[in-house]
């Protein structure tokens, strides 16, 4: 099992902040593909190279494999400071 | 040498922060920035700041440290404030003491120049019009060229 977290616009798109699921083994692209499938809001929050995402809380490319009891973490760009 | 790195939803104390950084008789340098919510365009009644806690703190840290690497470096503080924060207030801290100003000016400039761009923080502001989630500027990504 792993934690997907969302923030900000894409929280709010979504309609959830946090879930758990079974993605072990995938990449984040294919996480995000998995996603997509939910519905059209899924679809339009989720787009590769808009969106950002972070592997317990580190920063990380669509590249990377998901291993057990990973927090995935998705947002859009930073406006902080 | 000492860092500190500060997130919370209170309101900075500026002449605070100012008084930590200025305790070391052997630095000749202590430059300091403070980032404000603006009230000029949009007419913006206050802004709400978002962040990824643990992540934040993680990511200030990294940063933190590049900077050391970089410059020779005595006092580093980096306060950012998140949830609701009215216009004209501060929202972002940061301030850099050592021996000479080359490296102070330059470090602050870095540490701010990198948060911008990786610090898990989000803007939703709210004016006369109506709330809306703040966009990343391309000038933001372009100024972290200068640093290679």
């Amino acid at each position: 099992m792993i934690t997907i977290r969302f923030f900000a616009q894409i929280r709010e798109l979504v309609g959830t902040s946090e879930l758990t699921l079974e993605a072990d083994g995938l990449t984040i692209s294919q996480l995000l593909y998995q996603l997509a499938q939910r519905g059209d809001k899924w679809t339009m929050a989720l787009k590769e190279k808009t969106v950002l995402c972070a592997a317990n809380k580190q920063l990380v490319d669509y590249q990377y494999l998901i291993n057990n009891g990973d927090e995935i973490a998705f947002f859009p760009p930073v406006t902080g400071g | 040498m000492l860092t500190k790195i500060e997130i919370g939803d209170h309101p900075l104390d500026i002449n605070a922060l100012n008084a930590w950084l200025n305790q070391s008789p052997q630095d000749g340098a202590v430059v300091t920035f403070v980032g404000k919510v603006r009230a000029l365009e949009t007419e913006t009644i206050s802004l709400y700041l978002e962040h990824y806690q643990g992540m934040t703190e993680k990511v200030l840290t990294h940063i933190v440290k590049q900077a050391r690497e970089r410059w020779s470096l005595n006092r580093v503080v980096v306060v950012h404030r998140v949830g609701e924060i009215l216009a004209n207030q501060s929202i972002v801290f940061v301030g850099v003491s050592s021996g000479h100003r080359h490296a102070a000016f330059a470090a602050a400039e870095f540490i701010m120049d990198i948060l911008k761009n990786e610090a898990p923080f989000w803007k939703r502001e709210k004016t006369v019009d109506g709330e809306y989630w703040v966009k990343a500027k391309d000038t933001d990504k372009a100024s972290l060229a200068k640093w290679g």
